[in-house]
């Protein structure tokens, strides 16, 4: 009754039909994707420049010393307008707008990834057991959800923020919980859809764990709406944490964030346009490359799920 | 005498049809080079495979083919005019006015927010010159024509199971009265009871209407039930074309043969299944010679190095098999009378 | 229907499953039984929504059922507890009607079915696991150069064949098949269909056969129950089903399959409407409504199975 060494003869489906037919050389979803993505224009665009501000951001210490260059008052060359020496000008205590801008990056991209991480550990742990486990828990999360995403996300930030004090963590964690209900939301909804897929089932009938099955095949079959989703947030959360700089509740002066140097530049906007124009250039330039590439990375992976 | 001949007059006529859709990776060859004939009040049934380019073909015929698709004829022409010709106001006139088609799934064909009444009626104001009341008026008589009551009109598709979707759909397709209808797997989404009465209905409305009507299953047995004529289609080729009697009982290309090997046979239950072994060819990369030669029993050197010539075994009796080539080839399938 | 306890692999009694939705009880599976015995297979036909796949979901307690009672070998399943179960499962398996569906699109061959036999401990070591999978692999005819590949890039044909090799690696005695064959194109229907059929005769399997088809059943099974709103309302073997149909059902089913053969005009039964709900049904017979013999009797109750020759079991109150 084992099946222990019974070959069928199985209808000779395998062999001797000619070379292999070219679809089924070896692709894995990644290579897919990342195929994808090399062709859309934009999403590599953006790409290039996120690196390029990842890689000022790292090197920003090495290039620059931060007590001299970028905090450093240097009164007799206040106000200059943009030359050659000071490509972005200077500021009213004659700090130079150019290397401050660069400098920035560290804290927009810190905040940024580091706000959307949070909001994301929570809110996929959360989206999960709501979406896996219908019922009591689902209904107590998605409540609680449903209150936090009635408060507004600049509100909600200026409420932890003046409560906790205004350090770089908190503006991360301000920012990072504004974002949990969407990555629950998004989360849940994969997982609602992923879970009624017949394959779970079959894994059941399999005889594999519960856990087992949630690990392994529920939620990496639901990375890709988050992924998407998580390059998107960054792009909100850098917005998000360039505000509350610029109501002066977010990283706390001297540091060149880039929301803080708007507010600064703001009352001399009419006499020294750049010290606005240079940051908000900044913050939009960032903003706009992680939306790209997070259209890029959803039209990638779309197709592949449709099929 | 004036009838005869329009009876033999082909209402549609398509020579050397390709099918390509061209993407920067590949080019799927769907259709390749397929022709064909259908005379006024006949049916033409195509038969194959999923991939075996039925359905392109007929939305070849429509003008119909989604991007990146790229359609080449020789000709096209139903009710004698060439439709790769037709202007955008033209083609919206063709479609529903000469030629209608339905398709798979009911449950998709139809709009959810608008009521069934008013998707008939919308077909009739766009091809008739009508006015809304007259148009709705004709729509509750196509409905009593298909066997909804009239009443239902002012329902919505929701509320309406699988089998009168698909009666409301040939509704609308026949309201503008087509010369041609194409049905494109009309009844595989709907169980065998509700197939048989959406099939008996189709039939009596191409009689009582003398339309002509194509066919796309992949079902021999609704072949056997509702066509006058058969095409096998086989990786994009017609590779058997006749009357249902010539393919059916004197069956000529062995990929025909393969199919009736593999169905069960409810009229000889023991008999063993004989499938084809293999696969049908990557369409994006298909075989210079034969398609169907490296699954074919018969399949000998002379099958792979070209496109098999047609072999005519009557006026309507035409096969794609290079073994016909050889004297004395016949395949095993037995004749019947 | 006394049969030798020991012939019996599985006995299913009075079997219930109700849903509940928020237009009442939704009847799934209303008070099914059935034996079968080794090696053999039971076919279930039935049109969408008569809860032939509720019954084979329930039979492996992928669905709990409602009541009733499903003996493997002599052991009453649904008392089980999860840890028994899941030694149980080894016994019965499911093979799934979409080969699209039923595969995680993200592991290869090799990683779906490694997984099963390293879960269920049926193997252990590294490379006695490899050789099993191997070995599986082959008992369900895919090539071995196929192992790394990935659903997607397979046809249902080949897809069909993971599912079964998945199934077969638990060495189960007996299979739940579930439409296995209603995805797939004719030519590769005939070579699962075969496959199953030569993995019955070599490994001793018994199944249950679920379709709508009644040609494949007819060709596959040993015996057929007909579905109809969660009631079987026939049961004979084969032969005597498909030459003396009794259910005004039956008949209208067998005289409603195209048959792929040019055939003298053969009488027809076409039935009024479709399925009802099975939401709430009446205490009538089910399928009172669409029934051409029209008869005051079932509108009272409804007909019960009952054996009018040997083997032959009908639910009708005009035979």
């Amino acid at each position: 009754m084992s099946i222990n060494n019974v070959t069928i003869n199985a209808p000779a489906t395998e062999s001797a039909h000619g070379p292999a037919p070219r679809r089924y050389v070896r692709k894995t979803q990644m290579r897919i994707v990342l195929h994808q993505l090399s062709k859309n224009k934009g999403a590599m665009v953006g790409l290039f420049i996120i690196l390029a501000i990842v890689l000022v951001a790292i090197f920003a210490d090495v290039l620059f010393d931060y007590d001299r260059d970028v905090v450093g008052i240097h009164i007799s060359q206040k106000l200059l307008r943009p030359s050659w020496a000071h490509p972005f000008g200077t500021d009213d205590l004659g700090r130079d707008i150019f290397i401050r801008v660069l400098y920035g990056s560290r804290y927009s991209v810190s905040v940024g990834v580091v706000a959307t991480i949070i909001g994301l550990g929570i809110g996929v742990v959360l989206g999960a057991i709501a979406g896996y486990y219908c019922g009591l828990a689902e209904d107590i999360i998605m409540r609680f959800n449903d209150i936090l995403s009635a408060v507004p996300s600049i509100l909600m930030g200026i409420v932890i923020v003046s409560a906790m004090g205004a350090t770089t963590f908190n503006l991360m964690l301000a920012i990072g919980i504004t974002s949990v209900p969407q990555f629950v939301r998004i989360t849940r909804a994969s997982v609602l859809t992923v879970r009624n897929q017949e394959y779970i089932e079959a894994l059941h009938a399999a005889g594999i764990s519960e856990a087992r099955i949630i690990a392994f095949h529920v939620l990496p079959n639901c990375l890709s709406p988050i992924i998407v989703q998580a390059t998107l947030r960054i792009a909100s959360a850098i917005i998000a944490a360039s505000s509350l700089s610029f109501l002066g509740l977010g990283v706390p002066a001297p540091a060149p964030e880039w929301g803080s140097m708007l507010s600064l530049g703001r009352q001399y906007v009419r006499t020294a346009s750049y010290l606005t124009i240079f940051p908000g250039l900044a913050i939009l330039v960032t903003v706009l490359a992680f939306n790209l590439l997070g259209d890029g990375l959803r039209d990638a992976i779309d197709p592949k799920l449709k099929k | 005498m004036e009838t005869m001949k329009s009876l033999h007059d082909p209402v549609l006529e398509v020579e050397d049809l390709s099918v390509q859709f061209v993407t920067e990776d590949e080019t799927v060859n769907a259709v390749n080079h397929i022709s064909f004939k259908l005379r006024k009040g006949r049916t033409l049934g195509f038969v194959g495979e999923t991939g075996a380019g039925k359905t392109t073909t007929a939305l070849a015929l429509l003008r119909l083919v989604p991007n990146p698709g790229k359609v080449e004829s020789k000709r096209i022409e139903v009710c004698g005019r060439e439709v790769s010709a037709m202007t955008a106001r033209q083609l919206e006139k063709y479609r529903g006015d000469d030629i209608a088609m339905i398709f798979q799934d009911p449950m998709t064909a139809l709009n959810p927010v608008f009521t069934v009444g008013q998707q008939i009626a919308d077909s009739i104001l766009l091809h008739q010159d009508v006015t809304y009341g007259e148009a709705m008026k004709k729509a509750e008589e196509m409905l009593e024509l298909v066997g909804i009551p009239a009443s239902r009109q002012a329902e919505y598709p929701h509320q309406f199971s699988g089998g009168m979707k698909q009666r409301v759909v040939i509704a609308i397709a026949l309201a503008c009265n087509p010369e041609v209808m194409i049905a494109d797997e009309p009844t595989t989404a709907l169980d065998v009871t509700i197939q048989a009465q959406v099939l008996n209905l189709m039939k009596k409305l191409r009689d009582d209407r003398r339309m002509s009507m194509i066919m796309i299953t992949h079902n021999l047995g609704i072949i056997a039930d509702i066509c006058d004529e058969v095409a096998v289609m086989y990786a994009g080729r017609i590779v058997e074309t006749g009357t249902l009697v010539e393919v059916f009982n004197h069956t000529k290309h062995p990929y025909t043969e393969g199919l009736f090997n593999s169905l069960p046979n409810i009229l000889n239950r023991t008999a063993k299944l004989k499938p084809i072994p293999g696969l049908m060819p990557d369409p994006s990369n298909l075989p210079v010679g034969c398609a169907f030669a490296p699954r074919c029993r018969y399949a000998g050197p002379d099958c792979t190095c070209a496109q098999p010539k047609a072999h005519w075994f009557s006026d309507t009796h035409t096969v794609a098999c290079a073994a016909y080539e050889r004297v004395g080839f016949t395949i095993d399938r037995p004749e019947k009378k | 229907m006394e049969k030798n306890v020991s012939n019996t692999i599985l006995e299913v009694k009075d079997l219930k499953k109700h849903f509940k939705t928020s237009r009442g009880m939704l009847h799934a599976v209303d008070g099914v039984s059935f034996s079968i015995e080794y090696g053999k297979t039971l076919g279930i036909v039935g049109e969408s929504g008569c809860g032939k796949t509720t019954l084979g979901r329930t039979i492996l307690r992928l669905v709990e059922p409602t009541s009733g009672g499903i003996m493997l070998e002599g052991r009453d399943i649904t008392k089980l507890n999860l840890r028994d179960m899941k030694k149980v499962r080894k016994d019965i398996q499911i093979i799934f009607q979409d080969p699209f569906s039923s595969l995680d699109p993200r592991n290869t061959i090799s990683q779906a079915l490694t997984e099963v036999v390293k879960v269920n401990k049926i193997r252990s070591g590294k490379q006695e696991i490899k050789d099993r999978v191997l070995q599986l692999m082959e008992t369900v005819g895919l090539a071995e150069r196929l192992i790394n590949t990935y659903p997607h890039e397979l046809d249902g044909g080949r897809r069909q064949r993971i599912g079964i090799a998945r199934a077969l690696a638990m060495e189960p005695k007996f299979i739940v098949c579930d439409e296995p064959v209603s995805a797939l194109d004719v030519s590769i229907q005939a070579q699962i269909l075969n496959l199953l059929q030569e993995l019955q005769e070599t490994l001793g399997l018994s199944y249950i056969f679920i379709t709508h088809d009644l040609a494949v059943v007819n060709h596959f099974a040993d015996v057929i129950a007909v579905m109809y709103l969660g009631q079987i309302v026939e049961k004979a073997p084969t032969e005597e089903l498909f030459a003396h149909p009794l259910h005004p059902y039956t008949q209208a089913l067998l005289s409603a399959i195209p048959i792929p053969e040019i055939l003298v005009e053969r009488p027809r039964i076409l039935l009024r409407g479709e399925i009802t709900s099975p939401i709430n049904p009446k205490d009538e017979c089910r399928f009172g409504n669409r029934c051409f013999h029209d008869c005051k009797e079932c509108r009272g109750s409804n007909p019960v199975l009952r054996e009018v020759s040997p083997d032959h079991f009908v639910a009708c109150c005009k035979v």
